[in-house]
């Protein structure tokens, strides 16, 4: 078998067996004597729980909650944070909190049996936006501070504010809001617990087998090593399976306790839709200084609803304030974060993790200073453009060369963009937009370092290699480049590299895949590791574990929010062109051209395949995804009122890749997986707006948000 | 209430005995042991357990099991190692097709029907005629250059 090259063109090595059919998803598993189990969730965002009374239950059927947590265990999970209780009891804190399991043999006598459970609350008026969270709406959620606010930090650069708004010539003022989004990973989140051996396993649609074991040990207080999470071929997860799996299997954990057979929790789409994370809604509140024509100061306060718990939301929250100011260098900054509390399902991870918010925040704020002061924004933009060396809003520096202007050169000409920005005259029915956008790789700051201390672990047996990490194949085609990079190393076919499904008994600890590590902190793991294995090829059979190594003299301080935020961004630019029927308000886009640089493509396909679904997932965001909270309640429910991207919604990308080798990445590669993300949805609402001659200030913007945009303008 | 649903279910000819509510999916996967279609939505919406009854794409999870009767079933069990099936499925896979892979059964099963009918379709017919079918994963660019490519190299039995 020929040795595999990095450039080669390859076959995704799951392809063939997903497309027939055969890959197991947890829902596609059965075992002997399986269990069923549904959730049984609050059904008020606020309240004191005063009585659950139970109907009878037949024999082999249990009623599950905070009761059956051992003395000895605690009842919460241990997220970023160890807030989240696996059951309410004596309260609960918003819409679907989970109360209890209802588990047993046969699910329609599960379904009978829960909705024959009745609790009584005692309710208590709820906060359910950024705004009833920051007034403290039915009483603070902590007494003990008066306040809602969970989590805040802020970050300055360049002289005070109060001094850059006096000697400007105008002080330009926005608030924008960006809304919930939904997953909708076409598979829905599902786990099945068994008791194997003495130990509590897990079958698992999940991102972080590791992040599992330790978030849900603690509700029996038993040792890591006495559960153990096989995670399953998983459909898709965009960061809703991140920490949100820990839910699952949390419950799951405390009935298999009791119950020692194979139990089995699938949400249906319904429940999917309406009790899992989501992504943070946020209000980020922008004032600039303007003098001779540039941006002098930025001041930023940004809030994002996390929700009733913490969960992750602090993290999410720094990288939203560390993207705030987008690709571009101001001279003087101050911007705050704050994590607002409320009663409402917790917020999470969804790709981007806090950044796409202050991304479309900053990119629509420039474009609106820009046509304020009658420029082109792509023009005036490009006036501000960051550049290697530059100080960033946490007191770093821009490490790497910024390729913005080669990439928006190539863009431009492809779209043929300043034709059209002049030709299309403002609220003719054809727009043109344009934004800009950044994602930093990894962990923030030291976190690699110092938080997640991943491994990686590499097995050879004849000529045979088995890559043992934790890290996940979730659809983004990591399987694929892990292998690939593997090979190419070690100079073998990638026929010859094997990376099962991680099995934390089995592998050891890469740390989540999240944060667009995988590639850029896994993959130079295996790269070393191999790089190793390749100088001792002829040893016979052997092992090689490496970990991870931090380069020297970029300093982070996490107590200050002080440093080299990232080591390595991604950088991206997109230019989409709509055209609008002045009747309906119907949008529709004629085009769709964007640049990355993630340092170097491991596999041109996968990374197409990311450009394309990221992008798609992105204009969605911006044009159609509308996910609203009522009451506590969220209005849209399932497929059918929360509606996602089709075929026709969109045409045909253009899609270039620029090359930037990174340093401390396998072969040059940098994360992206989150970066494709990032900043379609803001030149969209760019387009529509210089299509239309309005302003939009929130998206996403269906045709009748578009009516109300254009009514407010008259 | 209980009755006798006959059908052809990939080529064999079954009888079921049952609930003649019970979603067609859930006697597909739970009965017969025929996992590849699955469960996205269970409202019709995504398309994820499509079959093809009779010549035409249907979402089984909206098709009670009576339903069925005297009608013929293809599910991706039963189309993946026929010459039209290989085609789709190696066009999928050599196009980059493929992501999480939910959806991509009930993808097939779309291309299928698709190309069954019009043997070379544009790129506005191919569109459409997976428009019913949600992938969250890919923004559908690579689906539907793979089933260009399916279109091209099949040709001959497209055109049969």
């Amino acid at each position: 078998m020929a040795a595999t090259k990095i450039g080669d063109k390859i076959r995704r090595v799951d392809a063939v067996q997903k497309a027939r059919g055969e890959a197991k998803y947890v829902c596609d598993l059965t075992f002997p004597d399986m269990q069923y189990a549904y959730m049984v969730r609050s059904t008020v965002p606020r309240g004191k729980i005063l009585n659950i009374s139970l109907p009878e239950f037949p024999e082999g059927y249990d009623f599950i909650s905070a009761k059956d947590i051992p003395a000895k265990g605690r009842n919460e999970l241990w997220m970023i944070a160890k807030d989240w209780r696996c059951f309410a009891d004596e309260y609960v804190l918003y819409v679907g909190e989970t109360i209890g399991l209802v588990v047993g043999p046969d699910r329609g006598v599960l379904k009978e049996l829960r909705s024959k459970i009745k609790i009584d609350y005692e309710e208590q008026t709820p906060a359910v936006t950024i705004d009833d969270g920051i007034n403290c709406v039915g009483g603070p959620m902590f007494p003990e501070k008066n306040s809602n606010v969970m989590c805040e930090l802020f970050c300055e650069k360049g002289r005070p504010m109060e001094e850059v708004f006096a000697e400007a010539d105008e002080v330009f003022e926005e608030t924008i809001t960006t809304p919930y989004q939904e997953h909708v990973h076409l598979e829905t989140n599902s786990a099945i617990a068994d008791y194997e051996d003495g130990k509590f396993v897990f079958y698992a649609s999940a991102q972080c087998p590791f992040y599992i074991r330790k978030s849900i040990a603690g509700l029996l207080d038993v040792p890591y090593d006495d559960i153990i999470v096989r995670q399953q071929t998983t459909g898709g997860a965009f960061g809703g399976k991140e920490h949100f799996p820990d839910v699952l299997c949390g419950a799951l954990l405390v009935a298999e306790n009791k119950i020692r057979k194979p139990i089995k929790m699938v949400f249906d789409r319904e429940e999917d839709t309406q009790f899992s994370v989501k992504r943070h809604p946020s209000k980020c509140v922008y004032k600039s200084a303007i003098k001779d024509g540039r941006v002098i100061g930025v001041q930023g306060h940004i809030y994002y609803n996390c929700g009733a718990y913490l969960a992750s939301s602090y993290v999410v929250l720094q990288r939203g304030v560390f993207h705030a100011n987008g690709v571009y260098t101001f001279p003087n900054t101050y911007l705050k974060g704050e994590g607002i509390g409320t009663n409402t399902f917790p917020t999470c991870a969804f790709r981007g993790f806090g950044a796409p918010q202050t991304l479309f925040a900053i990119e629509t704020h420039l474009d609106h200073i820009a046509r304020h002061l009658g420029v082109d924004p792509l023009e005036f933009k490009m006036k501000h453009l960051c550049k290697k060396g530059d100080e960033t809003t946490t007191n770093g520096h821009i490490i790497e060369e910024v390729k913005l202007p080669e990439m928006i050169d190539v863009l431009t000409k492809e779209s043929d963009y300043w034709r059209k920005a002049k030709e299309y005259k403002p609220g003719c029915g054809k727009g043109i937009g344009v934004a800009m956008y950044n994602h930093g790789g990894a962990f923030t700051g030291n976190g690699e370092q110092a938080i997640i201390k991943a491994h990686s672990l590499l097995v050879k047996k004849g000529d045979k290699v088995t890559i043992l990490v934790g890290s996940t194949e979730m659809g983004q085609g990591f399987k694929t480049a892990l292998r690939k990079i593997c090979a190419s190393t070690l100079g073998i076919s990638i026929d010859n590299v094997d990376y099962p499904d991680p099995d934390t008994s089995k592998v050891v600890d890469s740390g989540p895949t999240a944060a667009s590590r995988s590639t850029m902190i896994v993959g130079r793991l295996v790269e070393r590791a191999a790089l190793q294995m390749k100088e001792r090829w002829n040893e016979g059979d052997f092992s090689v574990e490496v970990e991870y190594e931090h380069p020297e003299g970029y300093p982070w301080d996490q107590s200050t929010f002080r440093g080299d935020a990232y080591l390595g961004y991604g950088w991206g630019a997109a230019i989409i062109e709509v055209e609008a029927d002045k009747l309906t308000n119907e949008i529709k886009t004629v085009g769709i051209w964007t640049s990355h640089e993630i340092g170097k493509a491991i596999d041109e396909l996968i990374v197409h395949g990311q450009i394309n679904g990221g992008v798609i997932q992105s204009l969605g965001y911006g044009s159609m995804e509308k996910l609203e909270n009522r009451k506590g309640f969220f209005k849209q429910k399932s497929m059918s009122d929360y509606v996602i991207p089709t075929s026709m919604d969109f045409p045909k990308q253009f899609y270039h890749i620029q090359e930037n080798p990174y340093p401390w990445g396998p072969y040059g590669a940098k994360g992206m997986g989150e970066l494709v993300f990032n900043g379609a949805s803001a030149a969209f609402v760019d387009a529509v707006e210089r299509a239309l001659d309005t302003r939009f200030t929130s998206i996403p913007i269906p045709p009748e948000d578009i009516e109300e945009a254009l009514k407010n303008v008259q | 209430m209980y009755s006798n649903v006959c059908f052809k279910l990939n080529g064999e000819e079954k009888c079921y005995e049952g609930d003649p509510l019970r979603r067609l999916l859930d006697v597909l996967r739970e009965d017969y042991g025929l996992t590849g279609s699955k469960e996205g939505c269970g409202e019709g919406e995504c398309g994820a357990c499509s079959i093809v009854k009779d010549g035409e794409l249907v979402t089984s999870c909206i098709i009670p099991i009576g339903a069925v009767n005297g009608c013929e079933l293809l599910t991706i069990e039963g189309i993946r190692d026929t010459e039209k099936g290989k085609c789709i499925i190696d066009a999928y896979a050599e196009g980059g097709a493929v992501q999480c892979g939910f959806c991509i059964p009930g993808m097939v099963m779309a291309t299928y029907c698709l190309l069954n009918k019009n043997p070379n379709p544009t790129e506005d017919e191919i569109r459409l005629g997976i428009s019913g079918n949600i992938c969250r994963c890919t923004g559908y660019d690579l689906i539907v250059e793979s089933i260009r490519l399916a279109a091209q190299k099949g040709a001959a039995l497209w055109n049969k």
